[in-house]
């Protein structure tokens, strides 16, 4: 298939950005997104002039490196898909393709459609784990943790930190983000001791970074390629209170 | 040179204890004052620069990726082995060891993997208390699933996902010990040379990224964990950026190199569809404990799988290997693969794939048991070919996915360059010529969290801390001959991009330094390394200039490193006449296909040292004793 694909150039964090126009052909369906853009790349190289930079490693869904927005959907019209895992069958011939970066106020453009991400470190960094250090802890057979409990925190701990939920809202709010990693712990007994800490010194980082506040847009959980659930930003807010009542 | 692997001796059992006790120690309050580099922030270098940074040490990491999160580590599906014995059959540290050495084909050092399978239970202990959600039955107690080349069921799993649970357990004990001040980070920084200073290693070239400014770090120790270098054959199931660039510059500044030519190749990988293939994706071997592989029985058969009846069937893994069935090792299960598709029994478009069959599995469990076990594999799988693997089976073919070799170490994990540590993947130290599944897991959190901890004491307390500072002439040389490679490449009028060099020197090391290799081959391989090699150089599109991000840039200096160590990993496969584990000399075979090893002549590590530029590399051996294993040729019968 043949496509348009309009592409958001800026060169460097300072620069002006512009969308720039590109046709590319001989497009494959079983292509993944990200291939459709290294057939681009190693045609504008051929060309002499400087390919497009956009963040990928593991091209599995799980490394959280990539992540573009596409026809101004994070991560494109797949469904609980990352964009690597994105394929073209999803598109057609004679498509023009809109392909922009995150755009939010705490991921600053690096270049291209590449984002720095760091404020995710930063707030993990604030308290997201549990304080244990290497050495003799007890047997891991001598812990009952119940299935339910361990498959909810499972289900919240499988967020790979990409992004898509804070590029969804309308606030700019990572909340989603933080939401995961406080309900993972929070549904284990090991993790309770310091949950109330946890979840003070997450969010008020989250928000030293500059991400937004969550006014229920619910954008977030669409976007989420792991489908992380919003039901988790209630279990945030639960955490939350329990943490004002311990005082 | 003489390779000195410092076992302890006496009783395997005590070994480790021992040497623990004979250790040296660092006083609490000196270990400020030391500084270690660690290169690599997956299982292997963030379990290592947490548990480091806890003791109280300086700890510089550095990774490539944006964040230390996004290692390679965070791919590994299926699960963590450690011989609990919960499900009560009949597993033990012993047993562990035992199919580890076996599993290895007789090819790795017993101390060292004795030592894994001791440890390897604390890591499961470690990882709950940091909060990994290892799955769980209904009683609350752990589960455990079969892998293959055993017969007990020891894996630990979440989810398909275990290598991002470990791995974030490990990224969040290191961001604790960052906010603790112990340990800094430099992401998006990656090392291009290693620093010697008196034959000693003490610090790194590290080219950021984002400014591509290179810049220098001293250390008192440097600690490399920067994973395996499959990618030399293009296509495989690591990620895009894995590399053998720290790996190889170490070699090229004096550590050897140990048995490059122990490559795996994993049987069960969603099979290429084209061209513009970028990465294979693999299937956790975990499928194969409910997944019957087969092909047609005759060659050219293109009825649809449903409407083959089961007496058409080649369930070959079961039939040539009936107690190990579909569990048999990821070697043998590959080179079946493949010699069933050289028969003309592939299926699937190209003819290179075998199915992977749930329909069994469905039928005596039910599709809900198998999308909890496997729910998220299918999903991939099927957003990759659009089809419906409980409705059809899996098409899959091997790719190549580990590489066991890797530079050497001693018991205490150090190269040959005093102050080199070697961590994980990038060592060659534990798997011998073929690894088991859920084992790397295993060894990279062991090394981390329960090795090097110890033995980096035992170097550093013999040295004075902060002898060395980036001032050193050393220092300025190296980094001159960073800046000259880096010019070399740019500025060219090239007409061949970095991607298109990649994929033929994949194409050659597949086709002769793959599944299966002869000395035709080799030579072969040999030969057209060198050209390719040339041909980069004065052939490669390359735009820019040295500062300021390029990933092209990025890719090429990865490149160009592969161009020279391809070539290594075909003379090392060249000199070992004899089939073992993942290398398989066709001169080497029993009449049925099966590999044959050569104990009298090929007992040993090959480890190579690095010659100068025009100079074949010298081989040392390190001769290898099995004193508790007997050595055996290998059965899965
Ligand atoms: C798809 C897949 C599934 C797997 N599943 C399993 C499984 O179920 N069980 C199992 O036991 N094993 C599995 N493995 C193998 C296992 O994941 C790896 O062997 C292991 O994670 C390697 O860990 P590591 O810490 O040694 O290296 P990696 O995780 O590869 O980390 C390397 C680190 O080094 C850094 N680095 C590399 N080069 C440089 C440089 N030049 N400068 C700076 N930094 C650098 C990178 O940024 C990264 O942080 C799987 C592998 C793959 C590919
Ligand atoms: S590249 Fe890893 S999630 Fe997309």
């Amino acid at each position: 298939m043949d496509l348009t694909l309009r592409i958001w150039r800026q060169n460097g964090a300072e620069a002006p950005g512009r969308l720039e126009e590109h046709a590319v052909t001989g497009v494959e369906p079983d292509m993944s997104f990200l291939e459709m853009l290294d057939v681009l790349n190693e045609t504008l190289l051929k060309e002499g002039r400087d390919p497009v930079t956009f963040e990928h490693d593991c091209r599995e869904g799980i490394c959280g490196s990539c992540g573009l927005v596409i026809n101004g959907i994070p991560h494109g019209p797949g469904e609980r898909s990352s964009t690597c895992q994105l394929h073209m069958r999803h598109f057609k011939s004679g498509d023009t393709i809109t392909i922009e970066p995150w755009r939010v106020h705490s991921f600053p453009i690096l270049k291209d459609l590449m984002v720095d991400r760091s404020a995710l470190d930063s707030i993990i960094q604030s308290h997201g784990y549990i304080s244990v250090s290497t050495g003799s802890p007890p047997d891991a057979g001598t812990r009952l943790i119940g299935k339910p409990e361990a498959d909810q925190a499972m289900d919240a701990a499988e967020c790979i930190g990409c992004g898509a939920c804070a590029a969804a809202c309308p606030n700019g709010s990572a909340m989603l983000f933080v939401a995961a990693k406080v309900s993972h712990l929070a549904s284990l007994p090991q993790g309770r001791i310091e949950a109330a800490e946890r979840v003070r010194d997450m969010t008020r980082t989250m928000f030293s970074c500059g991400f937004g506040n969550c006014s229920n847009h619910y954008e977030c959980e669409a976007a989420c390629p792991k489908g992380i659930s919003l039901k988790f930003i209630a279990k945030l807010n639960r955490e939350s209170l329990k943490a004002l009542f311990r005082g | 040179m003489q390779l000195d692997g410092k076992c302890p001796g006496g009783p395997i059992a005590e070994q480790w204890d021992r040497h623990k006790f004979a250790m040296k120690l660092v006083n609490p309050a000196n270990k400020r004052k030391f500084t270690i580099l660690v290169v690599g922030s997956g299982l292997a270098g963030a379990s290592a620069a947490a548990s480091l940074g806890e003791l109280g040490y300086n700890v510089e990491v550095f990774c490539y990726q944006d964040s230390t999160r996004r290692a390679h580590s965070i791919a590994a599906q299926g699960g963590i082995n450690a011989p609990k014995n919960y499900p009560n059959d009949g597993d033990s540290i012993h047993r562990l060891f035992y199919d580890t050495v076996k599993g290895g084909d007789f090819r790795s050092r017993e101390p060292n993997v004795y030592r894994l399978a001791q440890v390897s239970n604390s890591i499961i202990d470690q990882c709950v208390a940091q909060g990994v959600p290892f799955a769980r039955d209904y009683g609350g107690y752990l589960v455990n699933r079969s892998f293959g080349g055993a017969q007990v069921s020891r894996t630990f799993y979440a989810r398909g996902q275990t290598g991002q649970q470990l791995l974030l357990g490990a990224y969040q004990a290191l961001a604790r010990q960052r906010k603790a001040g112990t340990v800094h980070l430099h992401t998006r920084s990656e090392m291009l040379d290693l620093v010697l200073v008196d034959g000693e290693a003490k610090g790194i070239i590290a080219r950021d990224l984002i400014s591509g400014e290179l810049h220098s770090y001293a250390g008192d120790a440097v600690v490399l964990a920067s994973g395996g270098y499959v990618n030399v054959f293009y296509l495989s199931t690591n990620a895009m950026g894995c590399n053998v660039t720290a790996a190889y510059r170490a070699y090229k500044r004096g550590a050897c190199f140990a048995n490059p030519c122990y490559t795996q190749i994993h049987p069960t990988c969603i099979p290429v569809s084209g061209e513009h293939q970028s990465k294979l994706t693999l299937m956790s071997e975990s499928l194969r404990n409910d997944g019957r592989i087969w092909v047609p029985k005759q060659k050219g058969d293109t009825r649809r799988p449903e409407d083959i009846p089961e007496q058409d069937r080649d369930y070959y893994l079961e039939r040539k290997y009936p107690s190990f069935g579909n569990l048999a090792p990821r070697d043998i299960a590959s080179r079946a693969a493949k010699e069933a598709c050289d028969q003309g029994r592939g299926v699937g478009p190209t003819g290179y794939g075998v199915y992977l069959d749930f329909s069994d599995a469905i039928q005596r469990l039910g599709e809900t048991a198998i999308q909890e076990r496997y729910g998220n594999l299918f999903e991939m799988y099927e957003r990759i070919t659009a089809e419906n693997a409980y409705r059809q089976p899996m098409r899959i073919y091997p790719a190549p996915h580990y590489s066991m070799g890797g530079l050497w170490v001693d018991y205490n994990l150090q190269s040959n360059v005093p102050g080199l540590f070697v961590l994980g993947e990038a060592n060659f130290s534990d798997h011998g010529a073929n690894r088991l599944g859920a084992s790397a897991l295993m060894q990279g959190l062991a090394d981390g969290y329960f090795v090097i901890p110890y033995t980096i004491a035992d170097y550093l307390g013999r040295i004075a801390p902060g002898a060395v500072d980036t001032g050193h002439e050393a220092f300025q040389a190296c980094r001159e001959s960073v800046e000259k490679r880096i010019s070399g490449l740019l500025g060219g009028k090239g007409r061949q991009t970095v991607n298109e060099f990649h994929r033929r020197l994949g194409n050659i090391m597949w086709e002769d330094c793959g599944m299966a290799r002869s000395r035709e081959s080799l030579n072969r391989a040999l030969e057209q390394i060198p050209q390719l090699r040339r041909e980069f150089w004065e052939d490669v599109i390359l735009t820019g200039a040295p500062g300021g991000l390029n990933q092209e840039l990025e890719k090429a200096l990865r490149v160009a490193d592969f161009l020279e160590f391809g070539e290594l990993l075909a003379r090392d496969a060249l000199a070992r006449e004899e089939s073992c584990g993942g290398h398989f000399r066709t001169e080497y075979q029993t009449e049925e296909g099966e590999a044959m090893r050569n104990d009298k002549d090929f007992s040993h590590v090959a480890a190579w040292e690095y010659s100068g530029e025009d100079t074949a590399p010298a081989m040392h051996t390190e001769p290898l004793a099995f004193e508790n294993v007997q050595l055996a040729v290998r059965s899965y019968k």
